[in-house]
This record gives structure tokens, C-alpha cells and sequence, in this order.
């Protein structure tokens, strides 16, 4: 063997094919059979997609770097399933692209954090956080307020989302623009028309709590109200669903 | 730098570099109503700057003919300048977050990118790619002429590869602040940057592999095993993790193609293997050059450095799933992870003690330098990062410790005890070699009974041979 390897040490390409072989096989054993293996991913025949007021609130969330100190992966544990609510299950992040599970609480996890509050307490609580939590360390938005969402592009966003197979409509994605504006402004025909295409459960509201045009607060608070919410699956215990 | 090309060089890195800045004005053009302009100025402000200088300089006098015979060490020395500045910025950013977490009112101004999200990939990215990247850079192109005993394969492809791979770490660190950011932890870039270092990495592989090409010794050294590992694999890793579909040539924004579950395995299958292979094999590399070097003592083992070798480039791959414990991802999956990371403690250890048996015989060496301490110092870490690493693969000591400070501390353990303290001690080891400022190299060779073979090779034209490594003594030496 290491006589094999005295004469592999003098020729570089065979030290480069060598170590391109090596390397390649953990990757090739954990990664390729999870797109074919049926279990990994379960259904969920209810699974809605993310609006475009609440996709744009999750753009946010990515650029801002949320996801350096909060985890959307609550994991089998007893102690976190008492906390945060039952554990989760990966149909819940299939329309992720990327995912969000995170690997660090600095905050708590985010995971089932859709209804726990109202839109007012997410809105004061992004303003200043210590308002509200005095002990937290978690930096202030309150600039997310004066920030108008930027909301003329998402329909390419629905539509390369759509590319990579999340099953947003052709409805959807032309009239995602309004779609936006109308999810923030209860109440208008433009409210409507979201809950007809995203479902009655869609929370429809004025989320900052400031009428016009939406903020990125508006977007942010859509997406954190929305966490946990695109199905029910969570809740079924485990073994129903076996029995299938 | 500009002095050493030849006119055609010269007229070459302008043309380049004005493509480059037209490439650039293109991009802050299309994309003027997104983030990616501002990317589009700083590209042309960068190229710019590079076609003043080597304007600047263009009358200058050529450079000699034939210059085989010498070692190419600008962009080695560019290279630890370079890592050097990204280590200040790297570690100022990291003690200003650090403060924000003890008091998040410290932003000062309420504005985006004063924010803790935004600044701490500045920190890390600063660290591990612009310190940590510069570093291997550098050394890989110091120890690969010297372990090859030839002249690295070109004068334009180095210098590109080291201000490519710094355009890019600029990319990242401006995005990051202007909240261009993908989210996938130790990836955070986007798109065009990704796509950038994938050119500046290719071109750094074929710089390589030309180099040893040249060699004048029939074997490969083990620090040249690691530099590639690292140059490969890194590159396989990036590509796959960072494969996305943009919004549109003109946007900063982009959607990974993988999803969920899948998207988690590829991003820590990458995340770990950036560890491994990024801050594990490329500083392993370092460390086989310049500890025994330095120690003026033969690597202890010959088999062992293959074992090392070969095991680290094989389990680590699987390890990046104890990320994952108790998460979504299928059980077999993080049980596969946890496993071959406690495996994994072999070959770290082989590393490890390698590298500290070595210094068996030279320990009065370790008492009197302190450059060679900085080298102990990082091999002892490096063996209890790694023990720390198996362990908290464990699923349930993973339990307790995910998503708590303990992971955090663990990545300092071996980004600082085990990647800069190595760092330091290749830098403190080469800077004198490289400027010459002292002559103690010299005076320290001229004892050694290598430097008499080498006065015995009078054909070997450079001014520092090194022999220690030849396959030939240490397998004598087991």
C-alpha cells in the first residue's frame, strides 16, 4: 500500500483523480438518494406557497442575516417541543429555497413563531426590541419602516421560484406586484384577490400599521406572521400519517 | 509587481484590465436599479486602480530573460501583506460584534448595515477567507516552488489568482453590508461573486498543477497533497452549494436550486467540508513545510502522513450531516455523519502527532523560538479542536451543544489555536526569508548537515534548498 502510494506520489494527475474519487463518494452516498428516496420528504397535500408580500418579507429576513441567531428547525426533543410546538417536519421547508434552519440561537426559534403575537408587538418589537423583551440583545429595525418595499420585480421572483418547482400559478405571478400591495391594504379589491388566489387563510392586514404604499416592515411582519403556518402536517402525529 | 512582466505581459495585463473595467461599468449600467451596480462601480474602481499602476510602471526596464532560476516571491509577499490587512479588518469586525452582543445599542446610527446580521458575516468571511485564504495563497505559492525546486509556472496567472481571489472577498464583504447576502452560512455571496471565484479558482488549479509539472523532484511532497486537496475540493464544494438560478443578469438576487432538506445536507456537506478542507487540508499544508522546516527536523512519519492524508480527504466528506442531528434530514443520514466524524479522530490525530513527534528532538528549539512555538502551539490545538469536534458529532452531546455558544467557541478553537497561530508562525518563518531582513536563516542552515548536501548539488541555483523532504530519509527514518 504504501509502496502504491510512492509511485501515486509522482504523478499529479493521478494524485488529482485520486483525491477527486476519495472525496466524492461521501457526498454521492448522503446527498444524491435524498432526491429519490420517496420518505424523505413527506406529503402534504395542504402545503401553500409563501405570497409575494410574505416571499419579499422572507428576502428580508435573508439579507438582513436572521437566520445567524434564529433556527426554524425545531428539533425531536422534548424540551424543544414543549417550548416551540411540535417538531418539524421537512415538507414544511420544501418551498424553501434556500432553507433557513439555521445553527445558532442567539434568539429563540422561529419555526411555529406565525400567530403567537399580534402584528403590533412584531411591529414595536422590530422598532426596539428591549421595548418589549428588556433583556434582549437583538439589534433594533426600526429603519424597516421607512423603508418602502421595493415591489416591481417580484414577478421574476415568483417566476424563477416556479422554475426550480414551487407551484406558483400563472395568476399568481402576474399579478404579484398588486398581489403585494393588496395583502397589506385590508379590505380593497386587491385583498380580495389575494385571498382568492392564496387561499382564506392568508393573513390579510396592515401589518406595520401605517396605511399607503407597503414597508419592509409590512413584508418582514407578513413572513414572521406566515412561519409555521403553509401547513398542518406538523400536527398530525407521526404514525397516522404510517398508516396511510 | 509591474517591473517583473515583460512588455508583452504588461500589454497583456492591460488589455485584460481594461475589459474588466468595461465588464464592470457594464454591470453598474444593466443593474442601476438594483444593489449589484454598486458591485459594478467597485469593479471598475478596482480595475482602474490596477491599469494606474501598472501603467506607472510600464517604461520600466524588463525583467532578465531567463529567470528559472529563481524563485517568483512577489506574490508570495503581496499575498501576507494582503492577509495581514484582511486579518485586522477580519478581527476588528469580530471584537465589534462581540461588543454588540453585549449591547446591541452600540450601532450608533439606526441605519441597515450598522447591524449585527450584516456585520457578522463581514467578520467571518474576513477571517476565514481574507486572512485564512490569503495565507494559503501565499504559503502554497512559497511552498511549492521550494518543494519543487522550480519557479511558479508564470508571471501574469499568480498575480491574477491573488487580486481575483481579493476582488472576490471585496465582493462578498461590501455585499454583505449592502445586504446582498444568500443566507447559506460560510456562502454567503451571491451568484456573480460565486461565479467570479470559480474563474480565479480554476486558474489558480492550472497554476498549480503547471507548477508541479516543472518540478525537479520526482516526488510530490505531502504539503503539495494538501494544497491541492484544498484547491479541488473547495472547488467542488463551492460550485454544487452555490449553484442558483438568478433573478436576471442585472440582479444581485438569486434562488439556490436545492430546497429544504436537500438544500440543508448540500450546505453542510459544504459547510463542514469548508472546515475540512479549506481550514484543515490548506493549513495542513502549510504546517508540513514550514514546522519541520523551521524545527530542522525530518517529518516523523512518512506512513502516517499518508494515513492523514487519505483519511481526512475520505471521512471528512460524510461528516457534515451531525449539523443536522435531530433535524428533518433522515436518520441514516446523521447517523452516517456521526459516525465518520468519530472516525475521523484517527486520521486527525495522525496529523496531529505527526506534527508534534516531529518537534521530538527539537524541543529545546520549541523553548528558544518563538516562531516554532507558534507552530506547537497550533498543532496542540489542532488535535483538541478535532477531539472537540468528534465529540460534539455525537448526537447526543450534539443535543446539548447545537445551537448554543459552544459551537461558536469551537470554531475559535480552530480558526485561531489551530489556523491563525499556524498562520503566524509561517508568516513570522518566511517574512525574514523572503525580505532577508536577518541573516540567521542562513547562519541557521550553514549548521545543518542539509545545507552540506545542498553545497553538494552546486547545479541547484536557488538560494534555499530544501532536502529534509525527499521521500528517501524519512522512510529511512521509520
Amino acid at each position: 500500500m504504501f509502496g502504491l502510494h510512492y509511485k501515486l506520489e509522482k504523478k499529479a494527475l493521478a494524485l488529482v483523480l485520486a483525491i477527486i474519487g476519495v472525496s466524492s463518494i461521501g457526498g454521492l452516498v448522503e446527498i444524491a438518494p435524498l432526491f429519490t428516496i420517496d420518505q424523505t420528504v413527506e406529503e402534504a397535500p395542504d402545503m401553500r406557497v409563501l405570497t409575494p408580500l410574505e416571499l419579499a418579507g422572507r428576502n428580508i429576513y435573508i439579507r438582513e442575516g436572521c437566520n445567524a441567531c434564529h433556527s426554524q428547525m425545531i428539533r425531536t426533543l422534548r424540551d424543544e417541543v414543549e417550548r416551540y410546538g411540535p417538531y418539524s417536519r421537512a415538507a414544511e421547508s420544501q418551498y424553501d429555497h434556500p432553507m433557513l434552519w439555521g445553527s445558532k440561537r442567539t434568539g429563540p426559534d422561529l419555526a411555529r413563531l406565525g400567530g403567537k403575537y399580534s402584528d403590533a408587538w412584531h411591529t414595536a418589537h422590530l422598532n426596539n426590541p428591549r421595548d418589549l423583551v428588556p433583556q434582549s440583545v437583538m439589534p433594533a429595525y426600526a429603519w424597516l419602516s421607512r423603508h418602502q418595499l421595493r415591489i416591481d420585480d417580484l414577478q421574476l421572483h415568483l417566476r424563477r421560484l416556479r422554475t426550480l418547482g414551487v407551484p406558483y400559478t400563472e395568476a399568481m405571478i402576474e399579478n404579484a406586484s398588486a398581489d403585494a400591495a393588496g395583502q397589506a391594504a385590508p379590505n380593497t379589491d386587491r385583498a380580495w384577490s389575494v385571498a382568492e388566489r392564496y387561499g382564506e387563510a392568508t393573513n390579510i392586514r396592515d401589518f406595520d400599521g401605517q396605511p399607503g404604499a407597503p414597508t419592509e416592515m409590512d413584508a418582514l411582519v407578513a413572513y414572521l406572521q406566515m412561519l409555521g403556518r403553509q401547513t398542518t402536517i406538523a400536527d398530525r402525529p407521526v404514525d397516522e400519517e404510517g398508516a396511510e | 509587481m509591474t517591473s517583473e512582466l515583460t512588455t508583452g505581459q504588461r500589454q497583456a495585463a492591460l488589455i485584460f484590465l481594461a475589459v474588466f473595467a468595461i465588464g464592470g461599468l457594464f454591470l453598474a449600467a444593466f443593474g442601476r436599479a438594483d444593489p449589484i451596480a454598486g458591485h459594478g462601480w467597485l469593479v471598475l474602481v478596482f480595475a482602474l486602480l490596477s491599469l494606474f499602476g501598472v501603467l506607472t510602471r510600464y517604461y520600466d526596464p524588463e525583467p532578465a530573460a531567463d529567470r528559472s532560476g529563481e524563485y517568483y516571491d512577489t506574490p508570495v509577499k503581496v499575498g501576507i501583506i494582503l492577509a495581514m490587512i484582511w486579518a485586522v479588518i477580519g478581527m476588528f469586525v469580530g471584537d465589534w460584534v462581540a461588543w454588540l452582543l453585549v449591547n446591541p445599542n452600540l450601532t450608533f446610527v439606526d441605519e441597515a448595515w450598522a447591524s449585527f446580521g450584516r456585520l457578522r458575516p463581514v467578520h467571518t468571511t474576513g477571517v476565514i477567507f481574507g486572512f485564512g485564504g490569503n495565507a494559503l495563497i501565499a504559503t502554497s505559492f512559497y511552498v511549492v516552488q521550494r518543494t519543487c525546486r522550480t519557479r511558479l509556472a508564470g508571471h501574469l496567472s499568480p498575480l491574477f489568482v491573488l487580486w481575483g481571489y481579493n476582488l472576490f472577498c471585496l465582493l462578498a464583504v461590501t455585499g454583505y453590508l449592502w445586504g446582498i447576502n444568500q443566507s447559506k452560512e460560510y456562502a454567503e455571496p451571491e451568484w456573480y461573486a460565486d461565479l467570479w471565484l470559480v474563474i480565479v479558482w480554476v486558474a489558480y488549479l492550472v497554476l498549480y498543477l503547471r507548477t508541479l509539472a516543472r518540478r525537479k523532484e520526482p516526488h510530490i511532497y505531502v504539503s503539495n497533497w494538501y494544497y491541492l486537496a484544498f484547491i479541488l475540493v473547495v472547488a467542488v464544494l463551492h460550485i454544487v452549494n452555490g449553484l442558483a438560478l438568478p433573478l436576471s443578469w442585472a440582479s444581485a438576487k438569486s434562488y439556490s436550486l436545492f430546497s429544504g432538506v436537500q438544500d440543508a445536507m448540500t450546505q453542510w456537506w459544504y459547510g463542514h467540508n469548508a472546515v475540512a478542507f479549506f481550514l484543515t487540508s490548506g493549513f495542513l499544508g502549510m504546517m508540513y513545510y514550514y514546522l519541520p522546516k523551521r524545527a530542522e527536523r525530518p517529518i516523523f512519519s512518512y506512513r502516517l502522513s499518508i494515513i492523514s492524508f487519505w483519511g481526512i480527504t475520505f471521512f471528512y466528506m460524510w461528516a457534515g450531516s451531525h449539523h443536522l442531528h435531530y433535524t428533518a434530514l433522515p436518520h441514516w443520514v446523521q447517523t452516517l455523519g456521526m459516525t465518520f466524524s468519530v472516525m475521523l479522530l484517527v486520521p486527525s490525530w495522525a496529523s496531529a502527532g505527526n506534527a508534534l513527534l516531529t518537534l521530538n528532538g527539537a524541543w529545546h528549539r520549541v523553548r528558544d523560538d518563538a516562531t516554532l512555538r507558534f507552530m506547537f502551539v497550533a498543532a496542540v490545538f489542532y488535535g483538541l479542536s478535532t477531539f472537540e469536534g468528534s465529540f460534539m458529532a455525537i448526537r447526543s452531546v450534539n443535543a446539548l451543544s447545537h445551537y448554543t455558544d459552544w459551537t461558536v467557541g469551537h470554531v475559535h478553537a480552530g480558526a485561531l489555536g489551530w489556523v491563525a497561530m499556524i498562520t503566524f508562525g509561517a508568516i513570522y518563518a518566511s517574512v525574514p526569508w523572503l525580505w532577508e531582513t536577518k541573516d540567521h536563516v542562513v547562519a541557521a542552515s550553514r549548521r545543518s548537515p542539509l545545507l552540506a548536501r545542498a553545497r553538494r548539488h552546486p547545479h541547484l541555483r536557488f538560494r534555499d534548498v530544501e532536502l529534509w523532504h525527499h521521500p528517501g530519509p524519512y522512510v529511512a527514518h521509520l
